[in-house]
């Protein structure tokens, strides 16, 4: 498929890009073949959305050239490169979640069915059902955005950019929110994309999924390209050696004998609960958690998961059952009740809940505690006492920036994870529930979270483990609980955990 | 091309280069349009510096009319640093108003010392208990309170306005056959005078000196407390709030009664300072409470900065009272003032975006030219 001697579509040549602070992008070489996929594989922050910002129009590069098919471009904005013939999937959607697929389509796209000021989204339904019956991407061009799964939302921004003509279509991260079997569905459009001679770049820090999925691999690390290589000539551990710089090993949880005397730390009841929209989204959920055990939840977003976190953290009121804490039963609903009881929580949204963005570090490491003392005594704060526990904290958990009064929002996702994790596991939780704690984060925050999640274990912390990563449940949990549409379809020990049967067990088909 | 576009930083510099930049423009605006309408702008400036500050008595004036803008400045302050938008600033110093002229009438013949403490309670009180109202509703039923508050300063000067005007109110002097005819509130008896303190030839009343006190209160409540980490936590991100335990509910209250208790007291301070009547007409044409929004918007919500920018308003709006005469039109004093006020704000725009001119640079070629289609 990859042909020596073709134009390329894309070349980036000698690609540099300035922030304050950093070179997100520091002469960068790479160029995309038509009929290719091609990964962009990198850590966070190793410059991957910076270069393809770049290639969209969305950032001018300070240094270097773009040519598309052998002729150089300069886009002023996205509209530029859209109508060069690139389009880009993000991670996070941009779609108008009370429109209609077709409406979604022709938004902001002048061609036809543009009749002065009036949209006429039903003329292009007809090509909406083409385009999704060529790449197998089946979707109702009258559906709302809002009922649509994830995977169908992506469906429908990767035909957005069909529908505008793109030659070159870059994919952010597009796996991050799919079940195994949407991920390969996803890969099966892509091949037929590649197979007309589109380009694909494919952006991604899952080494898995790259091997599977790419002709070529372009390897980025800390702005600078470390080596484009076949796919076919390589292998995980390369790849791996090739994106963080050294050799990488994941921890493990290492077998024990298990102890059924412990205490029980957290017990879940029969749980139901309602989601946002009023629907019901656990159902008669029964859980335990023994002191020093961690119990991970499996299973795909959206199957009840943040409900869960949220009804034992007080945050979102049951409509049923009991939550028990060392065998006392909270009253709920209200989110400090637990924080007095010792439950430390980890959200899956980091930036916005679990740290307030625009505050310091060193005030979201009181988050909890400033209603304490020695941080505050009759209303008063102690401003010397939150420096002296925040820089304690810094180095004890390692959190990378300059000083204690950085504003959270500025920190890498790793680091801001690091806060959360200081923060929570220093208060000494009876229990921790933790959502996603690694989602997003590149190799080594990855590795140092789990530790941190052993450690805590280790100390007689139970924990609950929501996570929809089953190999960082494999690899942490004693017990595996699976979430399918608000029930636990299933619990195992991990010694007899299969794979298989609890990929089933995820999609509800056992 | 111009293009506009958000800083990735915010230089330090600019918060200071920004204002003063943005005084000059106004400067050179209006210098044009005093030239336009044969007006010598130097000479205008220099008499308008001169009104405002310099003048005999001229700073005891602006002083004077500074210290609502400066209470209602920080009320505005108080709300908005927990993205709380209270707008009822102007309500709630009628209230304040209300609240410390009737105190005052009921203590009458009651010393000093009893009479202008009790003042200063009652309008904290009322200002406090009429912006609870759009807190209550904001906290327990969503209600939108920008528009609530907003409101509720018309039903404040109607309240106001019924109390003297189209009723036989505790306010309203019924004493005298012309007081019945020509409606008017009963005038505050000597000791509830409120003292002024005369330093380095300027006259400064209580009320100024209770606002300064308060902007350093409330910069200690926000910045030392944990009632001001709790507000902090919640004008940032309401949902690490509620995830932090935090009462959001209650905060919201508290916050708009503060709010609300600052405008209150600016309300007792006209009261005790200046008019020792409840006047509704002359109250509702000040407009203190929307000034005091001006305010607090160019002091970046900071309590010390409200004590200048109100000083430096007070003086702006008292010249333009002394320029206007038969040369120079009122509409020319407003056209001037607005005009520093607009670049105030707009500068504003420049600490947060920069204004790019960039080249048209080559388009990109057709798709068919790329040979992409």
């Amino acid at each position: 498929m990859v042909a020596a001697g073709q134009v390329p579509a894309v070349t980036m040549r000698g690609i540099s890009k300035r922030f304050p602070g950093v070179r997100a992008n520091d002469q960068v070489d790479f160029e995309v073949l038509p009929g290719e996929i091609h990964a962009l594989l990198g850590e966070n922050g190793a410059g991957k959305s910076t270069l393809s910002n770049i290639l969209t129009g969305l950032y001018r590069p300070d240094e270097g050239e773009i040519l598309l098919r052998g002729k150089p471009v300069v886009f002023q904005s996205p509209r530029d490169a859209i109508e060069a013939g690139i389009g880009m999937v993000h991670q996070h959607f941009r779609l108008a979640a009370s429109f209609t697929v077709a409406e979604n389509l022709v938004l902001g796209h002048r061609d036809a069915a543009d009749r002065g000021l009036l949209l006429e989204p039903r003329m292009v339904e007809g090509r909406i059902t083409d385009l999704s019956q060529r790449y197998r991407m089946p979707v109702n061009p009258r559906a709302r955005i809002w009922q649509l799964s994830v995977g169908e939302q992506q469906r429908v921004e990767i035909l957005k950019a069909l529908y505008r003509g793109a030659r070159i279509l870059i994919l952010d991260e597009p796996t991050s929110q799919l079940t195994p079997q949407e991920a390969d569905d996803l890969f099966q459009t892509l091949r037929l994309m590649a197979g007309e001679r589109r380009a694909v770049i494919f952006i991604s820090h899952k080494l898995e999924e790259v091997m599977a999925v790419s002709n070529r691999v372009t390897v980025l690390r800390g702005g600078r390209v470390i080596g484009t290589v076949m796919t076919k000539e390589t292998n995980t551990r390369e790849l791996a050696r090739m994106m963080v710089g050294r050799e990488v090993v994941f921890t493990q949880k290492k077998e024990g004998p298990a102890q059924p005397e412990r205490q029980v730390a957290l017990e879940l009841r029969g749980i139901s609960a309602n989601g946002d929209l009023g629907t019901a989204a656990l159902r008669e959920v029964n859980v335990t958690v023994h002191a020093g055990e961690i119990v991970g939840i499996a299973g795909v977003a959206g199957n009840g998961q943040r409900e869960l976190a949220e009804v034992i953290t007080g945050m979102r009121r049951r409509t049923a059952g009991q939550v028990a804490i060392r065998g006392r039963v909270m009253r709920g609903g209200d989110p400090l009740e637990p924080i007095q009881w010792g439950v430390a929580y980890v959200p899956d949204d980091r930036l916005g809940t679990g740290v307030a963005p625009s505050l310091s570090i060193a005030d979201n490491l009181v988050l909890k505690a400033y209603r304490r003392a020695p941080i505050s005594t009759f209303g008063v704060l102690h401003p010397r006492r939150i420096r002296a526990h925040a820089t304690e904290l810094m180095q004890r958990f390692n959190i990378g920036a300059s000083t204690s009064q950085t504003p959270a929002r500025q920190l890498s996702g790793g680091n801001i994870q690091k806060v959360l994790l200081a923060r929570e596991l220093s208060s000494r939780p009876l229990v921790l529930v933790a959502n996603s704690p690694t989602s997003g984060l590149d190799v080594g925050a990855t590795d140092t979270v789990r530790k941190l999640l052993l450690e805590a274990a280790g100390r007689g912390v139970g924990i609950l483990l929501i996570s929809e990563d089953l190999d960082e449940i494999l690899a942490l949990a004693d017990r595996i609980a699976v979430l399918y549409n608000g029930r636990i379809t299933g619990i195992v020990e991990r010694q007899h955990a299969d794979v298989e049967q609890i990929g089933l067990m995820m999609a509800g088909a056992a | 091309m111009i293009r506009i576009e958000r800083r990735l930083t915010e230089a330090r510099w600019l918060v200071v280069a920004v204002p003063l930049g943005s005084l000059l423009g106004a400067a050179i605006l209006s210098s044009i349009i005093l030239f336009l309408t044969g007006h010598d702008p130097l000479a205008t400036w220099a008499r308008l510096l001169d009104r405002g500050f310099f003048a005999s008595g001229a700073m005891s004036a602006t002083l004077v009319t500074a210290t609502p803008l400066l209470l209602t400045g920080l009320a505005a302050a108080a709300a908005f640093r927990m993205q709380t938008w209270n707008i009822g600033a102007e309500g709630q110093l009628y209230l304040g108003a209300i609240g410390a002229s009737g105190i005052g009438i009921a203590l009458r013949g009651q010393p000093a010392l009893v009479i202008i403490p009790a003042m200063v309670i009652a309008g904290l009180a009322t200002g406090a208990a009429w912006a609870a109202i759009p807190g209550v509703l904001r906290a327990y039923t969503r209600t939108n309170e920008i528009i609530t508050s907003l409101m509720l300063n018309y039903v404040a000067g109607l309240l106001m306005t019924y109390l003297i005007f189209d009723s036989h109110s505790f306010w309203r002097d019924l004493s005298s056959f012309t007081a019945r005819v020509f409606p008017q509130g009963k005038y505050l008896s000597e000791a509830a005078s409120w003292p002024s303190f005369p330093i380095g030839g300027a006259v400064i009343p209580l009320g100024l000196l209770l606002g300064v006190v308060a902007a350093a209160v409330l910069w200690l409540v926000y910045t030392a407390t944990r009632f001001g980490f709790e507000a902090r936590v919640i004008g940032d991100s309401r949902a690490a709030a509620h995830y932090a335990g935090i009462r959001t509910r209650r905060k919201i209250v508290a916050v708009m009664a503060l709010s609300g208790a600052l405008a209150g007291l600016g309300g007792a301070s006209e009261i005790g300072d200046f008019r020792h009547v409840l006047d509704p007409r002359g109250l509702q044409q000040a407009s203190f409470g929307y000034a005091g929004i001006v305010v607090a918007a160019l002091a970046r919500l900071n309590p010390f900065a409200v004590i200048v920018v109100a000083i430096l308003l007070g003086g702006l709006s008292n010249a333009g009272f002394s320029l206007q005469g038969a040369t120079f039109p009122a509409g020319l004093v407003g056209t001037l003032q607005g005009l520093i006020l607009f670049c105030a704000l707009a500068g504003e725009l420049l600490v947060h975006y920069r204004v790019r001119i960039g080249r048209p640079g080559r388009k990109a070629p057709p798709l068919s030219q790329v040979g992409v289609a």
